[in-house]
């Protein structure tokens, strides 16, 4: 499987990250290298083996419905690059 | 030896007896990072006065006659991806520069209790992504054995830190290798323990199926006394498991007579440099002088583990990187509108790696691709998964390298991923598996670089890794050797 | 294609925040409207470094919601991520169910123009909210700025998906008020769509009518109330099936409600570029049911609104339409019910509260446990105009003061001297007086005029301010008169 410029174009775009014309390039042929060599996986036999999400046995981990207060207004804005009436403030938005 | 050459049971010998105490322990320590800091550049951040008042804490703890663990008033440093509440944590990344959390990661609370002293935050790949701590947006470290090579990574600045006697102890991260591979360079003991026995909560998650905290320290018991303090279930991590935890230093001293173990073939092949895989031998000759059985075995997925890491591995960072958005913390470049202030906070807040395996991930989990390439991973991971549960139904230990090669140059593999990604191939395949490794000193090259050996065991067996390893490191007096530093770096060379 | 040859074809994806005090993967708070940013953490905000853990009750929740609606629960179910970028969604990723949800395979009865319509469930799963954009402008668009606010962040959702089985606007409608009355009968939600606790997203096409494939479909959004769900959904199928009536091609997209021009809005273009990149969330581990625990959930669900109204014609001998309103809601069945144990006359406690009772709280807009009045109030009420104590005008009377004060009605009646007159002799007196009174009128009843009669009985009503026994005084006047 090779990845053409305009698919890494198109993935930037969905992680958000801006690249310029040379890293286009540059990340083009890097990631067809670790793609050509993940194509290896290709030749194994998987038919019917389970695919890993967790390599331990839990299930069912859950708490209390129980309520306790952590952060106050003041401590949550904290690190806020900006914010305004006790809210994070982002620039207009402008769907895509 | 000076005061910070020794290990923590021996400080804590010394501390007990008051002999000396914390605060004056901690300054020692601090005199060391101002002396040879500026050589190795182990620390993003050091928290001197927080140190301090912490030590004094101790000493008067001590003083009430409280009841004190073995490790408290020992001074350590925490790898600088793990969340510490008032104190800066910035994975050394742009994006996180002045980013102050609002709480302690479990571990840094549970060392906190202890009574350990917090020396600074250590220096690591951006995100933890990468094999030589080069990918930090600030500096690279450097190795303390040779200020011209690298640390390893990515936890390159807690290894170097420990190594230099800038710190007892440290935390690492470990990913795909990165407490092992730079505990190797630096000839430190670094224990990757199984997934789900520390808790990751508040770690900065690069991938969360993978990662798991461990200690760098400069023995085996020093790395028993830390497991004690950071291991065991949390009810902040649904992952961590409720498993009980022995106290490890029960292990040390246990005879290995009679312990069967395994040698992967797969790990000794091409790739694995003539050297390092001669000193691994001698070692593991060392372990059958002992009393252990030794034969070879074989691991036939091995050979995927890179490639299924590559996919898994990034697949998970793409998503777990995508909260640094500007919005609610960490770096924002001001945009007129929402989408551009994405792009450009994430396209300057993230180095060229970090982007890299953005941008993989996010092509192995789009659609279309889902099944040939992460869920196919995931099926191999389960391959690879049940060759050590194979393996580990005969031996109680596998060993291999740490690291196929010793220290390379800074600035060698720098722009070739690829290359920098096989400095990880013993090392992988553990994370994909979920079991311990553990990485101790072995010897040197001819150079005089460290080689590190892995012992890998069952699920939860950290217990018979500290025994083997113990056992070993008894025999042997690697782990005694201090990198030649205060020369190197110009400094003065004490007495 | 002539519009009358057009089949609609509708199915909902229904949002529902569950009760819970605490949120789904943190111990926040859920309590709605508290300033901004202080029902929050460092998980909710999805600082770097923080893990989710599962809130058991909200699970409770969504089994119960899942098993009222006839699901199945799955044996095996897990958590994935939803990965898009927002600024309401913190972490970047949403925590929802993709391929193995909580539960599948259920339905919901409706009835249409008196028919019983099965209207199925093809999943229900639990996700997080998000938080919430404020906008200062009237719109995103026109905003400078946008501040967001992250209490509702990570507030546990069900999201109930149907199949495309609905055939109407008003089908819709009414599957989704049975939705609701479902859910606030197990007392997993307050479903109060204005404070979007209850959220309901359409997707709706139109075909010919006997036709097996369903044509191209388009996604209705922001349709915040039972009223705008309805006229949404008929506004997008009269546009459908005028652009196929006119040769016009359904384009697949998703469209917004306008609430103020009353018409859905393309929203083209923005929905193309998403590609959620599902999977598994490593930072949760899968749920494996305990089946004993799905029964004891399921031994502890309430009777739901469809057996209640079966009971309540059955047990109680109501007709249809009142036994319907009667279990509208889960409060007021359970009222009636009470009042019925302290007064067994189904008949005359369900006219009381049809027409008092729900007088009076829709005028007020109230919930019966918002207000002062209890069963024990009524059934004594009910007991007073039995007995003969007060007539039933008068009981209307003391009824509105209980409503509003929750006093004791006997006690009212006593204080205020409404007891009723029932003692013959007096009566007699009255009545005589009011018949020498009005010597015409008598004359024109015993000339035929029945009206007559109803006015001498007024009149001795009024004798009496309303306090006679309106029995009495029609046996007394009958007597006088024949």
């Amino acid at each position: 499987m090779k990845i053409s410029m305009a698919e890494v174009e198109h993935v930037a775009r969905l992680a958000r990250l801006e690249l310029t014309p040379e890293e286009k390039e540059k990340f083009t042929h890097q990631l067809n290298d670790i793609l050509e060599f993940a194509a290896k996986l290709q030749a194994i036999d998987t038919e019917g083996v389970p695919p890993t999400s967790h390599v331990l046995n839990l299930k069912n981990v859950w708490r209390e419905d129980e309520v306790h207060d952590w952060l106050t207004q003041e401590e949550a804005l904290a690190n806020a690059p900006a914010a305004a009436d006790g809210c994070f403030q982002v620039p207009r938005i402008i769907e895509e | 030896m000076e005061i910070y050459d020794l290990t923590a049971h021996e400080l804590s010998r010394l501390l007990k007896a008051r002999e000396i105490s914390a605060a004056e322990l901690t300054e020692a320590v601090l005199e060391r990072v101002d002396e040879v800091e500026p050589a190795v550049r182990a620390y993003v951040t050091v928290t001197r006065e927080e140190a301090l008042a912490a030590a004094r804490r101790v000493d008067e703890a001590r003083a009430r006659g409280e009841d004190l663990g073995p490790l408290a008033g020992i001074p350590m440093a925490v790898k600088d991806n793990m969340c510490t509440r008032t104190v800066r944590t910035t994975c050394s990344s742009r994006i996180l520069e002045n980013f102050i959390p609002p709480y302690d990661a479990t571990v840094v609370e549970r060392l906190a209790a202890a009574g350990t002293v917090m020396i600074g935050k250590t220096n690591l790949d951006e995100f933890a992504m990468g094999s030589s701590t080069e990918n930090s947006a600030f500096f690279t470290t450097r190795n303390p054995w040779d200020l011209e090579r690298v640390p390893g990574g990515s936890s390159g600045g807690s290894a170097a830190a420990v190594a230099a006697g800038e710190a007892v102890f440290s935390l690492g991260s470990d990913t795909g290798g990165s407490i092992r591979q730079p505990a190797s360079l630096c000839s430190v003991v670094g224990l990757k323990p199984t997934y789900g026995r520390v808790s990751r909560f508040g770690l900065v998650a690069f991938a969360s199926s993978l990662d798991q905290i461990g200690p760098l320290t400069k023995d085996v018991t020093d790395c028993a006394l830390v497991m004690n303090v950071i291991s065991g279930w949390d009810k902040m991590d649904s992952t961590s498991a409720p498993v009980e935890v022995p106290d490890f230093t029960q292990f040390l001293g246990r005879e290995v007579r009679g312990l069967k173990i395994g040698l992967p073939r797969e790990f000794f092949a091409e790739g694995i440099d003539r050297e390092v895989k001669e000193i691994i031998l001698t070692a593991v000759r060392v372990l059958e002088g002992l009393g252990a059985v030794v034969e070879e075995t074989s691991l036939p997925h091995s050979d995927y583990s890179l490639p299924v890491y590559y996919i898994l591995a990034p697949a998970e960072a793409s998503s777990n990187l995508a909260r640094f958005d500007g919005v609610r913390y960490g770096l924002r470049v001001d945009a007129p509108d929402l989408i551009s202030m994405y792009g450009q906070t994430r396209s300057r807040g993230f180095g060229a790696e970090v982007r890299r395996r953005i941008i993989i991930g996010t092509y192995a989990l789009s659609s279309g691709y889902y099944d040939a390439y992460y869920k196919k991973a995931q099926q191999v991971r389960t391959l690879i998964k049940q060759d050590f549960d194979r393996a580990f139904e005969k031996y109680d230990v596998l060993i291999t390298p740490t690291s196929p090669t010793p220290a390379f140059k800074i600035g060698e593999k720098a722009d070739n991923p690829i290359q920098m990604y096989l400095s990880d191939i013993c090392t992988i395949p553990v994370n994909l598996a979920g079991i311990p490794g553990l990485s101790i000193p072995c010897g040197f090259t001819a150079e005089g670089l460290p080689v590190g050996m892995q012992l890998l065991g069952k699920p939860f067996a950290e217990g018979t890794l500290l025994q083997v390893a113990y056992a070993y490191e008894q025999s042997t007096d690697h782990h005694k050797k201090r990198p030649p530093l205060a020369g190197a770096a110009g400094g003065e060379r004490h007495a | 294609m002539r519009k009358e040859d057009l089949e609609t074809v509708i199915g909902l994806e229904v949002h529902v925040e569950l009760a819970t005090k605490s949120k789904i993967f943190c111990s926040c708070s859920t309590e709605f409207g508290a300033p901004p940013n202080t029902h929050v953490c460092p998980i909710c905000l999805g600082l770097p470094g923080v893990l989710p853990v599962l809130n058991k009750k909200a699970l409770e929740y969504a089994v119960r919601a899942a098993l009222a609606l006839n699901c199945e629960i799955a044996p095996f179910s897990k958590f994935d991520r939803k990965n898009y970028f927002y600024p309401d969604l913190p972490k970047a990723y949403q925590i929802s169910q993709y391929d193995q949800p909580l539960a599948y395979g259920g339905y919901v009865d409706i009835e249409v123009n008196g028919e019983k319509r099965r209207i199925r469930i093809k999943r229900v799963h639990l996700e997080e909210d998000a938080g919430k954009l404020l906008h200062a402008g009237d719109d995103i668009a026109g905003a400078a700025t946008s501040l967001v606010d992250f209490n509702r962040s990570g507030v546990p959702l069900i999201e109930i998906v149907s199949e495309p089985d609905i055939r109407s606007p008003e089908e819709a409608r009414l599957y989704l008020m049975k939705l609701k009355t479902i859910l606030e009968y197990l007392g997993v939600s307050d479903c109060k769509m204005e404070e979007g606790s209850l959220r309901c997203d359409a997707n709706l096409s139109v075909r010919p009518r006997g036709a097996k494939e369903l044509g191209t479909k388009t996604e209705i959004k922001n349709m915040n109330s039972f009223r705008a769900v309805f006229k949404g959904l008929e506004y997008e199928e009269r546009r459908q099936k005028e652009a196929l009536a006119a040769g016009e091609e359904i384009v697949q997209e998703t469209r917004h409600w306008d609430e103020n021009r009353s018409v859905t809005v393309s929203m083209r273009g923005k929905e193309e570029a998403h590609d959620y990149r599902y999977f598994p969330d490593p930072d949760l581990v899968p749920l494996i049911i305990d089946r004993a625990w799905v029964e004891e959930i399921r031994r502890s669900l309430p009777e739901l609104p469809d057996a209640r109204r079966e009971r309540f014609q059955r047990e109680y001998g109501l007709p249809a339409y009142d036994a319907e309103v009667l279990t509208a809601s889960r409060t007021l069945a359970d009222f009636y019910d009470e009042c019925v144990r302290l007064f067994p006359d189904p008949k005359a406690v369900s006219n009381f509260v049809m027409s008092e009772v729900l007088r009076l709280l829709n005028a007020e807009g109230k919930d019966i446990v918002d207000t002062p009045l209890t069963p024990q109030h009524l059934a004594k009420l009910l007991g007073l105009v039995k007995e003969g104590t007060i007539s039933g005008k008068i009981a209307k009377d003391v009824f509105e003061e209980v409503f509003k004060t929750g006093r004791d009605p006997a006690e009212i009646v006593k204080e205020r001297g409404l007891v009723q007159i029932s003692d013959e002799g007096e009566l007699a007196r009255i009545v005589d007086e009011v018949l020498a009174a009005n010597p015409a009128v008598v004359a024109d009843y015993r000339g035929g005029k029945e009206k007559a009669f109803t006015f001498l009985v007024g009149q001795v009503m009024k004798a009496t301010r309303g306090k006679a026994n309106p029995a009495l005084v029609n046996k007394l006047l009958k007597e006088k008169l024949s």
